[in-house]
């Protein structure tokens, strides 16, 4: 068990260095330095001796793969650089962003999952009942519709006609500040989750050991209790798993949107200012969370299933 | 013991919605079954010989549905209970096993509690006890180490061992009603004889009696004293066994009897070629009209195609539904 925990996290090295590449290559080919946004503001250009200056001293004159070189030796010592802006150690900056995108994922999360999950179960069990159309004609809507416009609406409504909620910041991090950016965040994972909820129950449904077991004398409850649910939770939590990812992902939006101060709105502003480490730095992190993330999610479902080997 | 039969189905009829329509995918299925007794049920796929089983269970779903007749258990009508009171008979008094072991149990339970289940369900006993029963009962259908075998899932038994894992969950609660679905069907040739064995000596042990659905005449042959062969939703014939082999009246049974490979001594009294039977059973939806078999009958007459055959007493025992039987 633990030996397959080991397995899989070194796994997930080779795609860790992908992923740094890939980032890297990125940020080489598309135009514009640290030193050239900083023109940016309307101030006007810096002296191009300036520019010249401040590209040597980042690191940025050398060729892309000695920079690549340099980078790679940097991270194997768990090193992410230095903020070009605040000249401080990236991973500071990025331990100060992480909590609020961390609680913002999770909250959004839950919400996901804790109505998601149930309706699709719901859903499946009265198959063409009203809960079972109302809600995935919610689930398709919620899937479409664009999460910022879905963000600005709720903005409106609960924070500036009833005034019921904050309408954006961080405020003291609680609940009345979190609610409408994770259910922004939450109602596309949701519809995801109602649907795949209900597809995998209704599939498990039709198949013969659920025929068997009711062949046994069970009630359709006792059916779901003791041989649905542990069937339907593994597809569920492998779903779950990658929405995690996905979520993280699109916090971004969500983040710049309410002024979260998540690595989402640190990564739209370090992009506008090619504070490129900082950029490669926040990334990775979302990264290697989604990985961890998964991982533990192969785990359980190593547990739960039987047939799942731990290699 | 009651004189009475245990098991009396008079004229079943299965319907198959298809949108709005109904079609009868059984219809005018009557057999009986005494104590103990068993009955084979032959057929082509498709003839309707599964749902007939699965009716008698009560665990027919959408688009089939029981349509009319009656099913008497235990000198009860059994096909109008209401679900909790078929639940009840389900499991401890009608049993059934599935053609299928490979997918018939749940990949994420071990064997042993699915067993266990059934006398928790049914007899109301604790886990513990359930689980010490459920080693007995792997022991009783002689797979071997049982109280370790308990602990295996599905996936780690091979298919006769699933099929026996299967039968032990069916006659847990030594059931009156076995229903056994081509239990063998799925299985090499080898195992198949290990289990109609033991089907048959566990079921003769606990005064169950058997309903053996299968394709295989031969099989049918082995296990039962009397057959009812079916087609295209109805029993076209029903006698004992040995008459069947030996003077078959339908056509229809002719024809299956004729394309039985013959082995051993009956091959040597010459060369024969096998016999087959042009066409394939009609689709639910499009059962033709007089007697159904009369498009594959070699014997079929005017009076085929015009009218239905009704079911004919046969001097020696047995019924037949043909205008032209032997």
């Amino acid at each position: 068990m633990l030996s397959f925990i080991v397995r899989r996290l070194l796994q997930t090295i080779p795609i860790i260095l992908a992923v740094a590449l890939l980032i890297f290559v990125m940020f080489s080919v598309i135009p514009g330095t640290f030193a050239s946004s900083m023109g940016d503001d309307g101030r006007g250009m810096l002296d191009a001796q300036v520019m010249e200056r401040m590209n040597k001293e980042f690191g940025l004159a050398d060729p892309v793969y000695v920079r690549f070189g340099k980078y790679i030796a940097q991270l194997a010592q768990l090193d992410l650089g230095m903020s070009f802006r605040t000249r401080q150690p990236v991973s500071s900056v990025l331990a100060d962003r992480m909590w609020p995108t961390l609680q913002l994922s999770f909250a959004a999360m839950m919400f996901s999952i804790v109505i998601g999950v149930p309706l699709g179960f719901i859903a499946a069990l009265r198959p063409g009942s009203i809960i079972d159309t109302v809600s995935m004609v919610g689930a398709v809507s919620g899937l479409s519709v664009p999460k910022f416009w879905l963000g600005l609406l709720m903005m409106y409504f609960f924070a500036l006609q009833l005034g019921w909620l904050p309408s954006f910041g961080y405020g003291d991090g609680g609940l009345r500040y979190l609610t409408l950016p994770a259910v922004a965040l939450g109602v596309a994972p949701l519809a995801l989750l109602a649907r795949t909820t209900r597809a995998a129950v209704l599939e498990i449904m039709n198949a013969d050991f659920v025929r068997t077991a009711r062949s046994k004398g069970m009630s359709e409850w006792r059916v779901v209790q003791w041989h649905l649910a542990r069937n339907a939770l593994v597809i569920v939590l492998t779903t779950i798993g990658l929405q995690f990812g996905t979520v993280i992902g699109q916090a971004v939006v969500i983040e710049k949107l309410f002024a979260w101060p998540g690595l989402g709105s640190l990564l739209v502003d370090s992009v506008t200012l090619r504070d490129i480490p900082v950029v490669q730095g926040a990334i990775l992190l979302i990264v290697m969370f989604f990985l961890l993330v998964n991982t533990l999610v192969d785990v359980l479902c190593a547990i739960i299933d039987p047939r799942i080997k731990y290699t | 013991m009651s004189q009475k039969p245990l098991l009396e189905v008079e004229n079943l009829r299965i319907d198959l919605s298809i949108g709005d329509t109904k079609f009868p995918a059984v219809q005018d299925v009557s057999f009986t079954i005494g104590r103990g007794e068993t009955l084979g049920l032959v057929g082509e796929s498709g003839c309707g010989k599964s749902i007939t089983a699965l009716a008698l269970i009560g665990l027919l779903r959408h688009p089939l549905s029981i349509g009319g007749g009656i099913i008497r258990f235990d000198g009860r009508e059994i096909q109008s209970l209401s679900p909790a009171q078929m639940r009840q008979l389900r499991g401890d008094r009608i049993s059934m096993i599935f053609q299928e072991p490979m997918t018939a149990l749940n990949p994420l339970s071990p064997v042993g509690r699915q067993i266990a289940e059934m006398f928790v369900l049914h007899k109301g006993a604790s886990w513990r006890d359930a689980e010490r029963q459920a080693v007995e009962a792997l022991a009783s259908v002689r797979v071997p180490a049982p109280e370790r075998r308990v602990k295996d899932y599905p996936h780690q038994l091979s298919g006769g061992m699933r099929q026996r894992v299967m039968i032990a969950i069916a006659l847990a609660c030594s059931p009156d009603l076995l229903l056994a679905d081509e239990p063998t069907t799925a299985l090499d040739v080898t195992v198949q004889a290990e289990i109609l064995d033991l089907i048959r000596d566990l079921c003769a042990e606990r005064g169950t009696a058997v309903l053996m659905i299968s394709h295989d005449l031969g099989l049918i042959a082995n296990m039962c004293r009397r057959v009812g062969v079916m087609y295209a939703g109805r029993i076209v014939e029903e006698r004992a066994a040995e008459d069947v082999f030996r003077a078959p009246s339908h056509p229809y049974t002719s024809g299956l009897v004729a394309s039985l490979p013959l082995l051993g001594a009956r091959a040597r009294q010459g060369r024969h070629r096998l016999m087959e039977i042009a066409g394939v059973v009609p689709p639910v939806a499009a059962f033709p009209a007089g007697c159904r078999f009369h498009p594959r009958c070699r014997a079929s007459t005017e009076i085929c195609v015009a009218a239905d055959p009704e079911v004919t007493l046969l001097p020696n025992g047995g019924s037949v539904r043909c205008h032209h039987h032997e």
